[in-house]
C-alpha cells in the first residue's frame, strides 16, 4: 500500500561526501575537546583521517552522471567530484605544511583543524550548489571559516587587523552577491540554477535592466571572492597578515571555491547572458593582470608579493570564462587547479624557511639558499619558473589552456596583452630565483624544517615538473568531466 | 642499418639525463659528476655522428623521424626529425659542448655541479630545438633553454651578471610570447602544431604579415639583429666563458634557424613583401655594429658586436633570395644566398666560439677582459698567440678559412639583388678586418705590455686540445665546404621552391 503524500524523501547519496565530512568535523571537535595539549597530535591524525575518508568516499560513490537532489537544489556531477578531490588534497597538503610551523608558534590548536574542515566543506557545497541560496550557504560556510583563521594567532595586531578587513569587507561583498541574488529572484522567480537558466531564456536577447543589475551585483560579489581587481584590495593584506599556513589555506582550497562559484552561476545559471557578462570580464581580466603583475613588483614582503601574484593569475583564471566555450572554461578549471598546486607549493617554502620565532616572509630571506640547501632552492626555482609560465613547466600550459580559447574567440588582442603582463610578471618570479642563486647567504642557521615538511614541497615541486613534461592526463580529466 | 634507434631523442635525453645526475651527485662529488658530464657530452656527440653520416643529401623530406602522440587535448606531438637545414645545427651543438665541458674543468670553483648540469641540460634544450617538428615542442624546448641559461649567467657570470642575466631573460622572453601567441593561431586554424602543416597552411596578406611580425620579433631579439640587440653585449660580457660560447655559437643559430623553418616558408608573402625591412637591419648591423666593434675596449665586447655583424649576414643572405628571384629570374644566384647564410651560421658558431675560449684562456690568467690590459702576449704565450691569430684571421674572413664561405656566397648573391646591398655587405671585410686585426696587434703582439703579461704561462694541454679541434674545424669548413653545402643543398632547393610560391 502506498501513501501518497507531497514530501518525497531526498536522495541522499549525491551529498554523501559532504555528509561524511560533517560527521567526520564533528568527531574530530569532540574528540580534541577531550584531548590534553601534549596529545593534541591526535587531533592532526583524526583531521587527515577525515581528510582521507572523506576523498574515498568521493571516489567510491563519485557521481557517472549530473545527478540533482533536495528539489534540483543540489547537484553531483563529476566535474564536482574532481573539484572536491583537488580540495581535499588540497587541504591536506595545508594542513601538512603547517603541522610544524602551528607547533612552532604555539598555535598548535585544535581549531585549526576544526576550522579548515569546515571551510572544505564550505568548498564542497559552493562546489556542489545548484541554487543560489545553496551556493550563498556554502559560501558563508567557507567565509565565516577564513575569518576565523586569519586571526587565528590572536596576539597578533597585523592578523586581528587583516581578519577585520576581511570580515567588513566580506560581509559588504555577501550583502552585495545577496542584493544580486534578490534582484535575480525577483526578477525571474526562481533560484534554482537550471530555471533560472530557462527563465532568461525566455526573457529573449533584448535589454532588460533589472536581470543586469541582478548579474552586476553577482559579478562584484564573485569578483571579490576571486580577489580580481578592482574588489582585491582585502587580498594583499590578508595574505600578509595572516600566519603563513593560514594563508596557504587561504591561497588553495577556496580558489577551487570561486572557479566553482563562476562556473555554477555564471555559465550554467546565467550563460544566457553570456554577452553581458563577457565584456564584464574583460574588464575584470585586464585590470587584474595588469595591476596584479606591475604592484608584485614592488613588493618586498613575499608573501605580498604573492598575493598580488595571485591577483594577476585571477585575471588569466577569468580569461578562460571570458571564451565563453567549452574549451574556454576546461582551460579555467584546469588554470585552478595548477595554481591551486603552485600557490601550495610557494606558500609550503616560505613555511620551510620559516623556524620558531621567524616569519621568512622578506624576499630576502631567500636570499643564498642554493647555497644552503641546492635541493630546495631548485624546488622554489621550479615553482616561481611555473607560475611565470616558463615551460616545461605546468604554469606554461595553463597560460596556454586559456589562450587558445581567447584566441578562438577573436580576442587577438586581449591574448597578446594577456603574453605582455606574463612578461612583466615574470621580472617578479626571477627575482625570487636570483636571490636564491645569485647572492650569499644572509644568514647561516640551519633549515629546521622536518621530514613531512621537506617530502611536501619536494613533492610538491616535482609535481610541476611531471605535470609539465606530460599535461595530457590532467587537462584531458579538465575537458572530460566537463563535458 | 641494424637497429632502427631514436638516435635524435637519445642526443636530446642522454645530456638532459646525465645532467639529472651530475645534480644528484651534488658540488661534494663534482669529480665524478665532471666524468659524467665529460662521458655523456661525448657519447651524446658520437651518437649524434650517424645523424650526419646516414643522412640521406638527396633528399629534401624530413629523416629520423619520430612521432608519438604527446597532449592530445591540444593535438600537439612529440615529432621529431631532421633535414639538410637543421642537421648541421645539430653537430654542431654536440661538437661544441664538449668542448665547453672540457673549458671550464678547473676554472669552475663554485658549485661546480650545477655549471656542468646546466651546460648538458642546455645541449638537450638546443637539440631539442633543432629537431622538433611540433611547433608546441619547439616552443618547449626553446623557452625551457632560457632556464640553465639564466643561472648560468647569474651564477658564474661576472661583475654586472644579476643586471645581464635577468636583461637577457626578459628580453628573449618578451620576444618569444608574440610568436606563442602566433603558434596558436595557427594551431586553431590547422587543428595541430605541426610545422610542417604550418607550412602548408593558407593564410591570407594580413595574417601573415601579423604572424611574420610576432615571429620577427622572437627570431630577431634571439639573432640579435639592430636594434634589438643590446641585451647582447651585455650578456656576453658576463656570462663565464662556456656560457659565452653556447650563447655565440647555437643560441645565436636559433634566430637564423628559425626564420628558414618559420618565417619563411609559413608566411612567404609577407617575408617578400617586408624583406626590405629585414635587409636594411641587416645592412645597419654589418656596417654600424662593425664601426660600434672597433671602438670597444672590452675583449668580449668586441667579440659580442663582432658577432652580431655577422649574424647580419645571415639574415641578410636568407631575406635578400626574394630580390634575387625577382631581378635574376632564376633561383641559382637565391640558392648561393642562403647557402652563405647557412654556412656562416655555422662558421660564426666555430669562429665566435672559439675567440670567447681564448679570451677565457686569458682571463683566466690575468682577471681582466681589458684589451689595455694586454700586449705582446705572443711573448709569453706562443702556442696561444698562433691559434688566436688564426681565429682571428678567421673572423675576418680569411679565405681558407670558414668564415670566407659564408660571406663570400652572400656576397656574392647579393650583387645579383642589388649592387649597394653587396657594396654594404662587403664593407665587412674591411671593418671586420680591421677591428678583428687591431685587436690582435694591440692584444697579442707589441712589446711586452706590462707584468702581469709577462707572468704569462702558456696554454697547457686542455687549453691546446680545445683550441685545437676547433681549429681544424675552422680550416676544414673553409677548405673543403662541399660536405656542408651537399648536406643542405636538397633542403635549402626544397625550401626556396616552396616560398616562390605564394600562399595567397
Amino acid at each position: 500500500m502506498v501513501v501518497a503524500t507531497d514530501f518525497v524523501a531526498p536522495d541522499l547519496m549525491p551529498a554523501v561526501a559532504e555528509i561524511v565530512l560533517l560527521s567526520a568535523v564533528c568527531v574530530v571537535l569532540l574528540v580534541d575537546l577531550f584531548l590534553p595539549d601534549h596529545r593534541r597530535q591526535v587531533t592532526y591524525y583524526l583531521a587527515m583521517l577525515a581528510l582521507a575518508v572523506t576523498a574515498a568516499t568521493i571516489v567510491a560513490f563519485g557521481a557517472s552522471e549530473r545527478t540533482l537532489t533536495f528539489a534540483g537544489s543540489y547537484v553531483a556531477d563529476p566535474a564536482g567530484d574532481t573539484l572536491k578531490l583537488f580540495a581535499c588534497l588540497a587541504v591536506a597538503f595545508a594542513f601538512v605544511y603547517s603541522r610544524q610551523f602551528l607547533s612552532d608558534w604555539q598555535l598548535f590548536r585544535g581549531e585549526f583543524y576544526v576550522l579548515g574542515l569546515f571551510g572544505l566543506l564550505g568548498v564542497m557545497v559552493m562546489v556542489s550548489a545548484h541554487s543560489l541560496l545553496t551556493m550563498y550557504l556554502g559560501l558563508e560556510l567557507l567565509s565565516l571559516s577564513l575569518y576565523a583563521l586569519v586571526a587565528f594567532n590572536r596576539d597578533s595586531a597585523h592578523a586581528a587587523e587583516a581578519a577585520m578587513k576581511y570580515f567588513v569587507l566580506g560581509a559588504i561583498a555577501s550583502g552585495t552577491l545577496l542584493y544580486g541574488i534578490s534582484i535575480l529572484y525577483g526578477t525571474t522567480g526562481t533560484l534554482e540554477l537550471g530555471e533560472l537558466g530557462g527563465a532568461i531564456a525566455a526573457a529573449g536577447q533584448g535589454l532588460n535592466l533589472p536581470l543586469l543589475l541582478g548579474l552586476a551585483f553577482v559579478l562584484v560579489g564573485i569578483a571579490f571572492k576571486f580577489g580580481a581587481v578592482p574588489f582585491h584590495m582585502w587580498l594583499p593584506d590578508v595574505y600578509q597578515g595572516a600566519p603563513i599556513p593560514v594563508t596557504l589555506y587561504v591561497g588553495s582550497a577556496p580558489k577551487i571555491a570561486a572557479f566553482a562559484l563562476t562556473w555554477r552561476v555564471l555559465v550554467e545559471g546565467l550563460g544566457g547572458m553570456q554577452e553581458s557578462w563577457q565584456d564584464m570580464l574583460v574588464v575584470l581580466a585586464v585590470l587584474s593582470m595588469g595591476i596584479g603583475n606591475i604592484v608584485a613588483i614592488a613588493q618586498a614582503n613575499i608573501k605580498r608579493m604573492l598575493a598580488y601574484s595571485t591577483i594577476s593569475h585571477v585575471g588569466f583564471i577569468l580569461l578562460g570564462f571570458l571564451a565563453g566555450s567549452d574549451e574556454g572554461l576546461s582551460g579555467a578549471m584546469f588554470y585552478t587547479l595548477t595554481y591551486v598546486i603552485m600557490a601550495t607549493g610557494a606558500f609550503g617554502m616560505v613555511i620551510f624557511m620559516s623556524r620558531a620565532g621567524f616569519e621568512a616572509e622578506r624576499l630576502e630571506d631567500f636570499k643564498g639558499l642554493n647555497s644552503r640547501s641546492p635541493w630546495f632552492a631548485l624546488m622554489m626555482l621550479m615553482i616561481m619558473f611555473s607560475m611565470a609560465g616558463v615551460p616545461p613547466l605546468i604554469g606554461f600550459y595553463a597560460k596556454l589552456a586559456v589562450l587558445g580559447p581567447v584566441l578562438d574567440a577573436g580576442l587577438t588582442w586581449l591574448a597578446a596583452l594577456a603574453v605582455l603582463f606574463s612578461v612583466i610578471g615574470a621580472f617578479y618570479y626571477l627575482r625570487v630565483v636570483w636571490y636564491m642563486y645569485f647572492e650569499a647567504p644572509a644568514e647561516s642557521e640551519p633549515l629546521a624544517a622536518g621530514s613531512d615538511l621537506r617530502f611536501a614541497v619536494s613533492l610538491n615541486g616535482l609535481a610541476l615538473l611531471a605535470l609539465g613534461l606530460f599535461p595530457g592526463g590532467l587537462l584531458d580529466l579538465c575537458a572530460r568531466v566537463l563535458s | 642499418m641494424g637497429i632502427d634507434l631514436p638516435l635524435l631523442s637519445i642526443v636530446i635525453w642522454l645530456p638532459i639525463a646525465a645532467g639529472v645526475m651530475v645534480l644528484a651527485l651534488g658540488s661534494e662529488r663534482a669529480d665524478a659528476g665532471k666524468l659524467v658530464a665529460l662521458i655523456a657530452s661525448v657519447l651524446a656527440f658520437l651518437i649524434s655522428v650517424p645523424i650526419y653520416t646516414d643522412f640521406d643529401t638527396t633528399s629534401s623530406a624530413m629523416q629520423f623521424v619520430e612521432r608519438l602522440p604527446w597532449i592530445p587535448a591540444f593535438d600537439a606531438q612529440y615529432f621529431l626529425g631532421v633535414d639538410g637545414i637543421s642537421m648541421p645545427l645539430i653537430l654542431l651543438t654536440t661538437f661544441m659542448t664538449p668542448l665547453v665541458v672540457i673549458a671550464g674543468w678547473e676554472v669552475i670553483k663554485t658549485h661546480p655541479a650545477q655549471y656542468f648540469a646546466a651546460f648538458l641540460i642546455m645541449e638537450g634544450l638546443m637539440v631539442g630545438v633543432f629537431a622538433a617538428l611540433d611547433g608546441l615542442l619547439f616552443y618547449v624546448f626553446w623557452e625551457a633553454m632560457l632556464v640553465p641559461m639564466f643561472i648560468i649567467i647569474g651564477v658564474w657570470g661576472g661583475q654586472r651578471r644579476v643586471y645581464a642575466t635577468v636583461k637577457f631573460f626578459l628580453y628573449t622572453f618578451l620576444g618569444s610570447v608574440f610568436m606563442l601567441v602566433a603558434l596558436i593561431y595557427m594551431y586553431l586554424q590547422a587543428g595541430n602544431y605541426s610545422i610542417l602543416g604550418f607550412h602548408q597552411l593558407p593564410l591570407n596578406m594580413q595574417e601573415q604579415t601579423l604572424i611574420f611580425l610576432a615571429f620577427l620579433l622572437a627570431f630577431a631579439v634571439k639573432v640579435p639583429m639592430w636594434p634589438v640587440h643590446t641585451w647582447l653585449p651585455d650578456a656576453h660580457v658576463e656570462a663565464p666563458t662556456g656560457g659565452s660560447v653556447i650563447l655565440a655559437a647555437i643560441m645565436l643559430k636559433m634566430g637564423g634557424y628559425g626564420f628558414v623553418r618559420f618565417s619563411l616558408p609559413i608566411t612567404p608573402d609577407a617575408s617578400s613583401a617586408l624583406d626590405w625591412l629585414i635587409i636594411s637591419l641587416s645592412l645597419i648591423a654589418v656596417v654600424y655594429i662593425g664601426f660600434v666593434a672597433l671602438a670597444q675596449r672590452d675583449m668580449k665586447k668586441l667579440i659580442a658586436y663582432s658577432s652580431i655583424a655577422h649574424m647580419g649576414f645571415v639574415t641578410l643572405g636568407f631575406f635578400v633570395v626574394f630580390a634575387i628571384v625577382e631581378n635574376a629570374g632564376t633561383p641559382e644566384g637565391a640558392r648561393l644566398a642562403m647557402q652563405g647564410g647557412m654556412v656562416q651560421m655555422i662558421s660564426h658558431g666555430l669562429i665566435s666560439g672559439a675567440l670567447f675560449l681564448c679570451v677565457g684562456v686569458m682571463y683566466d690568467r690575468l682577471h681582466s677582459r681589458e684589451i689595455s690590459d694586454y700586449g705582446g702576449v705572443v711573448n709569453t704565450m706562443p702556442k696561444f698567440a698562433a691559434l688566436m691569430v688564426l681565429f682571428a684571421l678567421a673572423n675576418a674572413g680569411l679565405p681558407g678559412t670558414s668564415g670566407f664561405v659564408g660571406e663570400f656566397f652572400v656576397i656574392l648573391g647579393s650583387f645579383q639583388a642589388n649592387f649597394w646591398f653587396a657594396f654594404l655587405a662587403a664593407t665587412t671585410l674591411i671593418l671586420g678586418a680591421a677591428y678583428t686585426l687591431w685587436l690582435v696587434k694591440r692584444v697579442i703582439f707589441g712589446e711586452v705590455a706590462n707584468e702581469g703579461v709577462a707572468g704569462l704561462t702558456d696554454i697547457g694541454g686542455r687549453e691546446f686540445l680545445v683550441l685545437g679541434i676547433l681549429a681544424v674545424a675552422v680550416l676544414l669548413v673553409g677548405l673543403w665546404p662541399a660536405p656542408l653545402v651537399d648536406a643542405m643543398e636538397a633542403s635549402l632547393g626544397h625550401l626556396l621552391d616552396h616560398i616562390s610560391r605564394s600562399k595567397l
